[in-house]
This record gives structure tokens, C-alpha cells and sequence, in this order.
């Protein structure tokens, strides 16, 4: 398998005076697959791809690319390309001269110069635009004119830096189906750098949740909304109930004052746990039939379905979604699957 | 609407200080001295060859000196904007502070440092080198001009320099742009409206000067500022005088048309060549 590895982060810590933005990463990055880094702002994703980029040195750490350490090699030299987060595309040029860029810098021909610009803006339905200034352009235009400009110069990896964070989201959702597309297309790898949780999930075949300059979980989205790691993970992709409990035994739970079965195992006997329940997951019953019973507090219409608070005795606010409106005030009752509770083991500190 | 009154004070500075006076100099070209009397006479007399020759010599001298100004502004103007904060705001007092003090007595300043018993010469002749006599000539008066308007050239570029978006570097870099080709491609393109500025910054007040071809060109060494001035203080032919300043004016206004028309094309390389 080491060989389908394209990049291979190896302890790679980086740190800015006193501050450390990335603390001991290491990560491997799949040939062809669309790759994603997500977490709030500060967490050190945008770091990671400066440094893949090569406009940042890691303080200590390798980065291998195919095997070999690029930690020294300018940017101008990696066989990588970025799209940066304003685009930057040049406001001097046009749009063919833009794209064209990185070919008229190699000193390739004109003629296949202009055969490849045609195909890249082909690429993006942008046929017909070469002399349009890019100041002329929609904000959407810009972005597909500064994916191609990198594109066109074949790159191994494909780096994108919060690419459609300037564009609304009607044109942002057309644009995470046109990136997947592209990326398919294309054939290379892409890593993707977001803060917006169901922009990852929903293009990427792998999914790098960062906080705080560490990695917290890497996984595909389903495994990775599903199945979170610990309550940082569970508490940023999606909306969550997050609990303290204690695992009693395997497939057994204590939480909000009562046992439930679940599906964990191998956690350990009557050992602390952070217990997480995702809000579409419980159901609304009649109090009596219910595992658990609170009283709704407020209510609020989201368009597919109403999401509410329930307070329960134990004093914990839950976040419930459901298609039925329950007025404020009412008792209810909560029921919950065991294959819909996710038991995380507690970590010290 | 009721702020109109606001621009008030702008329309009447501009109308006391900048159109009467255009307006009096345009009718003092065209009229006959001490009359109302309408004439081309002076503009005639203006275009004489002998004129036209210290104008040219002017412009000349003028475009050389900003030439200067650029090649050594430039790269000055690159050094403060790439410098660390601290050590920039430094380096643009430096550059500010012989503004401060009187533009004549940093001239005669220079006609000390210049004169024939002075400090360059006594360098050279410690150095065994022969003294050499510059001031009265061309190349003093360049040094002047150089010296004198150089900020001008350099502040504009360094605040053009200062406000670009250094993702286009890195974008630059990113495609493959070694650290030549990326200033040229991305860096001089871009900065050429604070160039543009500079250039008309440094230019305007060298073909008019007087003063620094006075002091540093001695008294035989004539601009077309020294002709001007002269007609109006000593001969009092202020026809004349007009007339001169119009025919300047106009090439003036020829001469940045040409630099607008080459810095809107983007080649910025030549400036008057």
C-alpha cells in the first residue's frame, strides 16, 4: 500500500514563535482520492496545505511526496498546484492569459498553448471567455478560471484553499458537484481545506477533522459522522448530544439516569464515556412509552422538520429534530435505538 | 442634498488659485504687452529656435533625472515595501527627513559639497585621483534634480508595492514562476500606476525648476524655468513669460499623454524612448 501513498506527512509540527500550529502531524494522502481537511478556523488545516504548497517551512518533520522529502524544494518547483481562497487570479491578464500562465512560464509552444487553454476552459464551460478581463467575471467564473489555471499544469495534487467560501450557497452547492466532477475527470489528487462540515462530507473520499493543530479523526464522511472519535469530532460534523456516561459492559450504557442497551464493545468494564446522540435520531412518543421523558422548550421550523429542546429531569438540554410539531411545554417521551447510540471511550484530561 | 455647500470651499480654491491664474497667463500670452490688443506675436517669439532649444534642453535634462529617479527609486521602493515593519517605518523617515529641511539650503548644500576646494574634490585628491569640476555643469544639475525629487519616485511606488496582494506572488510562484519572472510578469506589471505617478511627480517639477539650475548650473546655464522667471522678474516682459509658460505647458501635456499611452499598454519599459 505504501506506494499508492502520494503524500506522507511524518511528525510534521510547525510553530509560529511561541505558538504551535501544528503539533506532530502524520497523515497519508491516497493517489486520486479527494481528500479533505476540515475544522474551525485556527485549527491548522490552512497551514498543512501552505506547507504542502511550500510557502511555509515545517519547524520539524518530513514531507514526503512519492518517498521524497520536498521539505526544501521552492514552490515553483513541486509538482503540486494550489487555488488559493480569493482566487488571486492576476487582474492584469485575461482569462486565457491567466490559465496560460503556468504553461507560458515553462516556455511551451504557443500552439499547444492554446490547445490545452481550450480544453481546460472546455473543461469548465468557459469556452468563448479567453479575452474577458477577470474583474469581469462572476464570482463563480473567477473560481472555475482559477481551478483551471492550476489544473492546466497537470499537477500530481491539486491543493484548494476554501475555494468557494466567497460564493453564495446556491453557487457553492452547483460548484461542490462541478469540483467532484473535475476531480473525477481529472484523475489527480485533490486536498481540500474547509471549515463547512457538509461541504466535506459531501465531496470527499476522506475526511481529516483538525483541531487545535492535531489531527482528531481521519475517515470517510460516513465513518466520520457516524462513528466520531470523541465529542470535538461528534460536536463539529453535525449537530450532536454529547452526555457523560459510564460504559457498564459491552453493549450496555448508563446515561442521563438509566441503562440503555447499545451496540459497543470492548470499551471496558464500568469505565467513564462521552455518549453521543445525534438529534435526527430520536424519536418523539407519548411520555408513557418513552425511555426518557422531558418537556419541550423551544421549538423551531428548520423546512424539513422542526427542531426542538427537550429538558429532561437529570437537567440536560436535547437537541431533537422531528417532521411533527410538538408545542412548547408539552411532556414527551424519547425513545433511542442502540445502533443510534455512539459510545466514545473518555480521554484523560 | 444640503451638502452641497461642502465642495464650496474646493470650487473657490480652485477658482483663486488654479483658473484665474491659467486664465491670466493664457490672456498675457495672447494679448499685446500693456494692451487687450489680440496677437500670436508672443507665441511666435516663444517658438523661436533658441527657445525651443533650452525647452528641449529642459525636457532633456528633466526626463534624464526622472529616468534616475526611477532606476534607483525602484529598487529602493522594493527593498522598504519587503523590509519588516519596524525596521520600514525606519527607512521611510530616512527617506522623508531632507524633505523636511529647506529645498534651497539642501541645494547650496551641494554647491558646497561640489565646489572646487570642496569635500568630493578632496576626497578624489586623497585618493591621488584628479579633482574634477562638476558643478556648473549638466551632470550637477542632474544630481540636484536626482536628489531633490527622488522621494517622489520612491513613495508612490512603495505604497503601490505595499498594497499588493501577495497571493498573486504566491499564486505566481505556485505556477511555476522562478523569483525573476514572477516580478516580471506579476510585481513591475502591477506597479506600474504608482511608476506612472512617480514618473509625473519627478518630471513636473524638474523641467520647471530654476532654482537647482541657478545655484548648481551657475548663472550662464539656462532653463526653461530660468527664461520664464526672467521674463517676468528682471525684464518684466510678461507677454513674454506667459507665452513661454504656455508653450511648456503644452508640451508637458504631450510628453504625459505619451507616458499615459505606454503605461496603459502595460509595457512600461521605456519611458520617452
Amino acid at each position: 500500500m505504501q506506494e499508492q501513498n502520494i503524500i506522507n506527512l511524518v511528525n510534521l509540527t510547525k510553530q509560529f514563535d511561541d505558538h504551535i500550529v501544528l503539533d506532530n502531524i502524520n497523515l497519508f494522502v491516497r493517489k486520486n482520492e479527494f481528500l479533505t481537511l476540515l475544522g474551525p478556523s485556527g485549527c491548522g488545516k490552512t497551514t498543512t496545505l501552505r506547507i504542502l504548497a511550500g510557502f511555509e517551512q515545517p519547524t520539524s518533520g518530513k514531507i514526503l511526496f512519492d518517498g521524497q522529502d520536498i521539505a526544501q524544494v521552492p514552490p515553483h518547483r513541486r509538482r503540486i498546484n494550489t487555488v488559493f481562497q480569493k482566487h488571486a487570479l492576476f487582474p492584469h491578464m485575461n482569462v486565457f492569459e491567466n490559465v496560460a500562465f503556468g504553461l507560458a512560464v515553462k516556455k511551451v509552444s504557443k500552439a499547444e498553448i492554446k490547445i490545452r487553454v481550450e480544453k481546460m476552459l472546455d473543461l469548465v464551460n468557459l469556452q468563448g471567455f479567453e479575452t474577458r478581463a477577470v474583474d469581469s467575471l462572476s464570482g463563480g467564473q473567477q473560481q472555475r478560471v482559477a481551478i483551471v489555471r492550476a489544473l492546466i499544469n497537470e499537477p500530481e495534487v491539486l491543493l484548494l484553499d476554501e475555494p468557494l467560501s466567497a460564493l453564495d450557497l446556491k453557487l457553492r452547492k452547483d460548484m461542490q458537484v462541478e469540483l467532484k466532477r473535475i476531480q473525477k475527470r481529472v484523475g489527480s489528487t485533490f486536498i481540500y481545506v474547509t471549515h463547512d462540515q457538509e461541504e466535506a462530507l459531501t465531496m470527499s473520499d476522506t475526511v481529516v477533522v483538525m483541531h487545535g493543530g492535531r489531527i482528531q479523526q481521519v475517515g470517510r464522511p460516513e465513518d466520520v459522522y457516524n462513528e466520531p472519535k470523541n465529542p470535538f469530532v461528534a460536536d463539529f460534523i453535525g449537530e450532536s448530544n454529547i452526555l457523560p456516561g459510564r460504559m457498564l459492559q459491552d453493549e450496555r450504557v448508563y446515561f442521563a439516569g438509566r441503562e440503555f442497551v447499545c451496540v459497543d464493545r470492548g470499551l471496558g468494564e464500568d469505565v467513564p464515556a462521552d455518549i453521543v446522540v445525534r438529534p435526527e435520531d430520536i424519536r418523539i412518543v407519548a411520555p408513557a412509552d418513552g425511555m426518557l421523558q422531558g418537556t419541550v422548550g423551544s421549538v423551531t421550523f428548520k423546512g424539513v422538520h422542526y427542531e426542538m429542546t427537550v429538558m429532561t429531569p437529570d437537567g440536560y438540554e436535547w437537541l431533537v429534530q422531528s417532521t411533527t410539531m410538538t408545542p412548547s411545554g408539552t411532556l414527551v417521551g424519547m425513545n433511542i435505538g442502540p445502533d443510534e447510540i455512539h459510545v466514545m471511550k473518555r480521554v484523560a484530561g | 442634498m444640503g451638502r452641497r455647500w461642502l465642495v464650496y470651499p474646493y470650487h473657490t480654491w480652485m477658482l483663486l488659485f488654479t483658473v484665474i491664474p491659467l486664465g491670466l497667463i493664457f490672456f498675457y500670452a495672447f494679448t499685446e504687452p500693456n494692451s487687450t490688443q489680440f496677437t500670436l506675436e508672443n507665441i511666435r517669439h516663444a517658438a523661436e529656435p533658441v527657445y525651443l532649444g533650452v525647452l528641449w534642453h529642459s525636457v532633456w535634462l528633466a526626463g534624464l533625472s526622472t529616468l534616475l529617479c526611477f532606476l534607483i527609486g525602484y529598487p529602493m521602493a522594493m527593498i522598504l515595501a519587503k523590509s519588516s515593519v519596524k525596521y520600514r517605518n525606519m527607512l521611510v523617515v530616512l527617506i522623508v527627513i531632507p524633505m523636511w529641511m529647506n529645498f534651497l539650503l539642501r541645494t547650496y548644500a551641494w554647491m558646497t559639497l561640489l565646489e572646487k576646494n570642496g569635500p568630493l574634490n578632496a576626497i578624489l585628491l586623497h585618493f591621488g585621483l584628479p579633482a574634477i569640476q562638476i558643478l556648473y555643469t549638466d551632470y550637477a544639475v542632474m544630481l540636484g534634480m536626482v536628489y531633490n525629487f527622488l522621494p517622489f519616485m520612491i513613495l508612490p511606488i512603495y505604497s503601490v508595492l505595499m498594497k499588493m496582494d501577495q497571493s498573486l506572488l504566491e499564486a505566481a510562484e505556485d505556477l511555476g514562476a522562478g523569483t525573476w519572472t514572477s516580478f516580471r510578469r506579476i510585481t513591475f506589471p502591477l506597479s506600474l500606476p504608482g511608476v506612472y505617478a512617480g514618473m509625473i511627480m519627478v518630471f513636473m517639477p524638474a523641467v520647471t525648476t530654476f532654482v537647482i539650475s541657478r545655484l548648481l548650473g551657475g548663472g550662464q546655464y539656462m532653463l526653461i524655468g530660468n527664461v520664464i522667471e526672467e521674463q517676468f522678474l528682471a525684464i518684466g516682459n510678461w507677454s513674454f513669460g506667459s507665452a513661454l509658460s504656455v508653450l511648456m505647458m503644452a508640451i508637458i501635456l504631450v510628453s504625459m499623454l505619451f507616458l499615459s499611452r505606454y503605461s496603459k499598454e502595460g509595457n512600461g519599459g521605456g519611458m520617452f524612448f
